[in-house]
């Protein structure tokens, strides 16, 4: 459909595009659209007619801006903070690790520092985790399973299977892997379609974000996913 | 009932936004509503008060219901507006008589040139603290009197009621046409220049001289008392608190010792600092105004700088050059080099306001060589935005002596790091911003909620604020000081550039 929408040199109607690939109008209709909502396809306001989109010719470029995402996450991300009463991260992707582009403090905490820039290693942070599982853009596997802590995991074959367990449920953890004491909580953002464009994570006192020797706060959990699918709302309407 | 909440509403310039506060200060709930905005001609600003209290009507009811609450939850209503903005309506209708003009507007220069030509600044800033500008509510006033057929007569007769929009909306939420309140708070009469500052009460010199009845003007009251009681909608719940909200601002940020400074960056930046109990007399280039009054107490009063430009300009770059697609984006682009590359912007597109107020000056981008590229114009663009700061920041060390310790900043560009973090570099102070974005409407909660006991003192307050981000200054003193001078010498080519008519 796209090269049919290329090689035209006019905007096409919908059954122009139907005839020429020879596909029911009602599937044509669903396919188009699609395409339109995220962008490859541009539909004329005024006569409705379908041309190739922007986001075809920037496809090369990542979808999201770190700082448009950061403009989109603020307030919740605030709220965030506000209800855990811990320090919220939201990561992007880079080579080596989760890049924190936005940082709230712990509030009430003693005097922090901004962590914007700051790089976490995919195998030892919640961020750095959920954006192997979920994210686009991130490699497959680290290439180093370097040690941080006594609890860092550097066994190829644990991670994978801690890594299968966070794909299955959707969020990752972390205690005390990166940095003695400090617990995190990490879910993906996902723009359009689904796709994993970053990372949202709480962090604190181990004692803070788990259950005494067991699995992450569940009241954590959830006002995580919450907050991630707030942003992931207002992502999915603005981009 | 256990679980009480102060409510907020936050009438501002587009919208009107409704927020339910608990006893930590922290958001329950936000409901929001765009008004209409007019520009019938060139330098009018107009907007229906009607449809304002339409939205305040439903956008209560809204909130409450996000949160899950019952009115008789609510301890208690304060309220937050757009400064300077001016509605006249009828008290036996309850119908505005004339589309409210906003402080946008200028449609009152000529009025307001004649009273300088007529030798009376000096006058008017002895009394009012202001400097006569077309920024105030009063001569809006005069200018209705005078060009809307019979308001004079009727005006004059009782027939019409005056205020700006914390006016209207407590005068209709407490019954309008019946037994409905008319008051204004000292910090929005502050902007009308129709108040003497060292009084909070009207002056009869400043009324003759627009030739304003006081008949139709509210009563000042201070900024956290009891008005009155909420008929609908908040039926039995006291209206308790009302601010200016530049001036809630600077309460929901807790700046309650002297020295403490807040700057909103939206369109245009609005900075405050406490002054303290004197009243302050800076020179001509930031106001002083009230920054509250707490029931009987003394008034506290507040240094104001205000630029014309931030955001604004970030929308120019996005809107009229097309060089970001975003406006969040301009961090991206600007992030890509360095420094300015030698290139520095002024935005006087509309001239300049604090601390130079010229309003011939027009916008001027200097220093241009093959060097430059659009990212050095991204930078020098919030540069500017650091600069216009550090200059009110001077205006005000060089009039009062007063110096920041930290700045306390909110408003959407608080989103980008890169303008933060010049901010410090160029005022050399800590950066700071606060966990409740919403300050304006956290300050009209946390009035009203101080007048009811709901919060016992503004310790209290000061002890809810969480910090979500400090930047501390990187930038070495000598490239400060050779900044500034590039600054200031840009800002010299800006200044005076229109010609006068021929």
């Amino acid at each position: 459909m796209l090269r049919i929408l290329g090689g035209a040199g006019r905007p096409l109607r919908l059954s122009e595009i139907a005839d020429a690939l020879d596909l029911p109008k009602p599937t044509i209709f669903g396919l188009v659209r699609t395409l339109r909502d995220v962008g490859f396809v541009h539909q004329d306001r005024a006569t409705s007619d379908y041309s190739l989109g922007d986001g075809i010719r920037n496809l090369h470029e990542s979808g999201l801006d770190p700082n448009d995402l950061r403009s989109h996450a603020m307030n919740w991300s605030d709220a965030l903070a506000s209800r855990t009463r811990l320090e919220v991260h939201i990561g992007f992707p880079d080579p080596d690790g989760a890049r924190i582009v936005h940082h709230v403090f712990r509030p009430g905490g003693a005097k922090q520092h901004l962590r914007i820039g700051e790089v976490l290693p995919f195998h030892a942070s919640a961020l750095g985790k959920i954006m192997l599982g979920f994210v686009a853009g991130t490699p497959s596997s680290p290439r180093l399973l370097e040690r941080y802590t006594q609890r860092t995991v550097v066994s190829r074959a644990a991670l994978d299977a801690e890594m299968h367990r966070i794909r299955a449920r959707g969020w990752s953890s972390e205690g005390g892997e990166l940095t003695p004491g400090i617990g995190a909580v990490a879910v993906p953002l996902r723009g359009y379609g689904g796709i994993g464009v970053g990372a949202l994570a709480v962090t604190g006192p181990v004692e803070k974000v788990f259950r005494h020797a067991g699995p992450p706060l569940e009241s954590i959990i959830q006002a995580t996913t919450d907050t991630a699918v707030s942003i992931s709302r207002s992502l999915g309407l603005h981009a | 009932m256990n679980d009480t909440v102060i409510a907020a509403i936050d009438q501002g310039t587009t919208s009107t936004r409704c927020m339910i506060f608990d006893r930590q200060g922290r958001t329950r709930s936000l409901a929001q509503r765009e008004h209409h905005q007019v520009f019938p001609q060139p330098g009018w600003a107009e907007q229906d008060a009607d449809e304002i209290w339409r939205h305040v009507q439903r956008l209560v009811p809204e909130a409450l219901a996000q949160a899950g609450l019952d009115r008789r939850q609510v301890a208690a209503l304060g309220i937050a507006n757009q400064r300077e903005t001016t509605v006249v309506w009828d008290r036996t209708t309850g119908k505005s008589v004339a589309p409210a003009i906003t402080w946008q507007d200028t449609r009152t220069s000529d009025l307001v040139d004649d009273l300088v030509a007529k030798g009376a600044t000096d006058k008017v800033m002895a009394v009012t603290g202001l400097q006569p500008r077309t920024y105030f509510a009063g001569p809006r006033l005069r200018w209705l009197l005078d060009h809307r057929r019979g308001l004079r007569q009727r005006a004059k007769a009782g027939e019409l009621l005056f205020g700006t929009m914390e006016s209207w909306l407590i005068w209709n939420l407490t019954g309008g046409v019946d037994g409905g309140v008319h008051v204004t708070d000292v910090t929005n009469a502050s902007r009308t220049m129709l108040m003497d500052l060292s009084t909070g009460q009207w002056d009869d010199s400043m009324l003759d001289l627009l030739d304003i009845p006081r008949v139709g003007l509210p009563s000042i009251r201070s900024n956290a008392e009891v008005y009155g009681t909420c008929v609908d909608p908040l039926q039995g719940v006291p209206i308790a608190g009302a601010l200016g909200d530049q001036q809630a601002a600077l309460f929901g940020q807790t700046c309650f010792e002297p020295g403490d400074a807040k700057c909103t960056y939206g369109t245009g930046a609005f900075l405050l600092i406490n002054t303290g109990k004197e009243r302050p007399t800076p020179g001509p280039s930031v106001l002083p105004t009230v920054a509250y009054a707490l029931g009987d107490d003394d008034p506290v009063y507040a240094v104001e700088g205000s630029i014309a430009m931030a955001g604004s300009l970030v929308q120019w770059l996005r809107d009229a050059l097309e060089i970001i697609p975003t406006a969040p984006q301009i961090e991206t682009l600007a992030r890509s080099v360095e420094h300015n590359g030698g290139c520095y912007i002024v935005p006087a597109f509309s001239g300049l306001y604090a601390p130079r107020w010229d309003q011939d000056a027009r916008g001027v981008i200097v220093g241009l060589t093959s060097f430059v590229t659009k990212a050095h114009l991204a930078r020098a663009v919030l540069e500017a935005t650091a600069w216009q700061t550090w200059e009110v920041v001077e205006a005000i060390r060089n009039d009062l002596g007063l110096t920041l310790e930290t700045l306390r900043v909110d408003g959407g560009m608080t989103s980008n790091h890169l303008l933060m973090q010049m901010l410090s570099d160029v005022l050399d102070v800590a950066v700071e911003r606060p966990l409740v974005s919403e300050t304006v409407c956290l300050g009209a909660a946390y009035a009203a909620g101080l007048t009811v006991g709901y919060w016992s003192d503004l310790a209290t307050l000061s002890h809810h604020r969480h910090v979500a981000a400090v930047w501390r200054p990187k930038m070495d003193a000598a490239v400060r000081k050779r900044e500034s001078t590039q600054w200031n010498r840009a800002v010299d080519h800006a200044l005076g550039w229109v010609l006068p008519p021929d």
